[in-house]
């Protein structure tokens, strides 16, 4: 069964903090889902299908549907990091497919950054997990285990560090239009390869940023998105993989995304070159590039030259990529940044992103997530969105 | 730099990776091998990641590899460099690179275990230069 045209977006909600010391996490959630749900025109009332990941406090799913009063007949609480909620909008518009819930809501919040947390920098010991003995002593952190995807491609494809910068300037070039990014300042590629070495090879500004904030995505059935006054986007495909060690056999020059986009084009029945304008992952510079390869943007080796000279600027390069300014350089909201991929996305096919980086006829757009490790194991999830016209 | 100025944390041993840290403790790197379908893993499970048998032994490793890839955290108080070294026999491993200059590093570079103690648990494989 495919889920092609019989699920919208009906509303999103990119909560403006960046810094949320006086707010808890729960109040975050529900306060994004306040906002996609105006944004939709719909109430907590209204909703009959939830969806959360690992950032929900407490019980994850029963905490948050118990603060926030909502009456289910349909739960999914799939973790797969960051790209989870991109997951959850594939699941959405199955479930509602399915007849198990006519109104799904998914939200996102956390506030690493009060909490002064060492996102990226910090080795991470994940317990009882089976490959931590194998790993922790060996001082993995977010940043690394990237790093050492970025050193592979460079050795095997001749990429270079200004070349991933590239992916940074074009980041800067957009967010220095959306009042509420975190960093508004449009860099260089000189700036980029010049700023302090975190892990060979990627720079301080190879990185994304940490925040505190939230979002919401509101997914319904065809009969109630008809109902409400807002532009319609509609579900043309998903697709989900897990990528991981492959018992050794390890691989770093690709993620889950060479499997999880074909699944999604396939089901959209578009190509590639059909799309207007992509979301993409970024929790550092690679995770993009790599990415593009992977979805089909261009050949496996080419991506360092594919993202060079502001190809993924908006109104300069062939493929508008992350328009609100993205992890790198707008927002990263609880160290998870796939949310925000399809509310950017849904702003183009509106027609509602920022005048300077609004993408023209935007009619098909694509988000992608990549959550988890580049190095170890991640879960990717590719969402292929439409302007209903 | 020299691994003992950074403390190592102990990895935690549980039944099923007994075996390995056993032999780690006495210089020896293990692999796990699939009694049915032949294939080596790592890390070290009871049931084989590529068959799903549960028929695995433990296999002596030679304990020379190459770096697939690595990268210097630089960030850290005393930077290190962490590691896939892929193994002779075949496994690609994490790990770090030790008794070397941070800066020589490469990928494709001929490497040899040497076992690094721990804090308060069982010594881990580092590589170095071969």
């Amino acid at each position: 069964m495919s889920i092609k045209g019989k699920a919208y977006i009906a509303g999103v909600f990119e909560h403006p903090t960046r810094k949320a010391d006086d707010k808890s996490v729960a109040q975050l959630h529900a306060e994004s889902a306040r906002g996609a749900l105006a944004d939709a025109g719909l109430g907590f009332a209204d909703v009959d299908g939830y969806f959360c990941a690992g950032d929900a406090p407490g019980l994850g799913g029963l905490s948050m549907a118990d603060y926030m009063g909502l009456r289910l007949r349909h739960i999914d609480t799939t973790e797969t990091g960051g790209s989870s909620y991109v997951v959850h909008v594939g699941h959405a518009a199955a479930a509602i497919v399915a007849g198990k819930c006519n109104v799904a809501l998914i939200t996102l919040a956390g506030r690493p950054r009060a909490e002064g947390m060492a996102t990226g920098t910090a080795p991470r010991n994940y317990g009882a997990a089976p490959d931590v003995a194998f790993e922790f002593p060996f001082g993995p952190t977010v940043v690394n285990q990237y790093a050492m995807a970025a050193m592979r491609h460079m050795h095997q494809f001749g990429t270079t560090g200004a070349q991933l910068a590239w992916i940074k300037v074009a980041a800067s070039q957009h967010a220095q239009h959306n009042p509420h990014a975190l960093l508004r300042e449009v860099v260089t590629v000189d700036e980029v390869v010049s700023s302090p070495m975190v892990a060979d090879p990627l720079h301080r500004l190879d990185c994304c940023v940490i925040t505190d904030g939230g979002g919401a995505i509101v997914v319904t059935r065809p009969e109630v998105a008809k109902t409400l006054q807002r532009p319609r986007v509609r579900v043309l495909g998903a697709g989900e993989a897990v990528k991981h060690q492959a018992g050794g056999k390890i691989d770093l020059t690709y993620t889950g995304a060479v499997w999880s986009g074909p699944a999604a084009f396939a089901e959209a029945g578009v190509r590639p070159a059909d799309v207007k304008y992509v979301s993409i992952y970024d929790s550092f510079t690679i995770t993009v590039l790599i990415t593009l390869e992977d979805l089909g943007f261009c050949d496996k080796g080419q991506g360092g030259k594919f993202v060079a000279d502001g190809n993924l600027i908006s109104g300069v390069g062939r493929l508008p990529f992350n328009t609100d300014g993205g992890g790198l350089c707008n927002n990263h909201p609880a160290n998870r940044g796939g949310l925000t991929k399809v509310v950017e996305a849904v702003r183009q096919l509106r027609g509602e992103a920022h005048p300077r980086v609004q993408v023209k006829n935007c009619d098909v757009a694509l988000a992608h997530g990549t959550g988890g490790s580049l190095a170890t194991r991640h879960g990717s999830a590719t969402l292929i969105m439409e302007r209903e016209s | 730099m020299s691994a003992a100025a950074r403390t190592i944390p102990a990895p935690p041993v549980s039944p099923e990776t007994a075996p390995f840290w056993e032999a780690a403790a006495s210089g020896r790197l293990l692999v796990k091998r699939c009694e049915a379908c032949g294939e080596l893993h790592h890390y070290p499970r009871a049931a084989c990641p590529f068959c799903g048998s549960d028929r695995t032994s433990w296999q002596e490793a030679s304990g020379r590899g190459t770096i697939y890839s690595y990268s210097v955290f630089r960030r850290a108080p005393v930077p290190y460099a962490i590691a896939y070294v892929t193994l002779e026999e075949g496994p690609t491993m994490m790990t770090n690179i030790v008794d070397s200059d941070l800066d020589a590093i490469r990928i494709g570079q001929r490497v040899r275990v040497r076992f690094v103690p721990t804090d308060g648990g069982p010594p881990v494989p580092m590589f170095a230069p071969a």
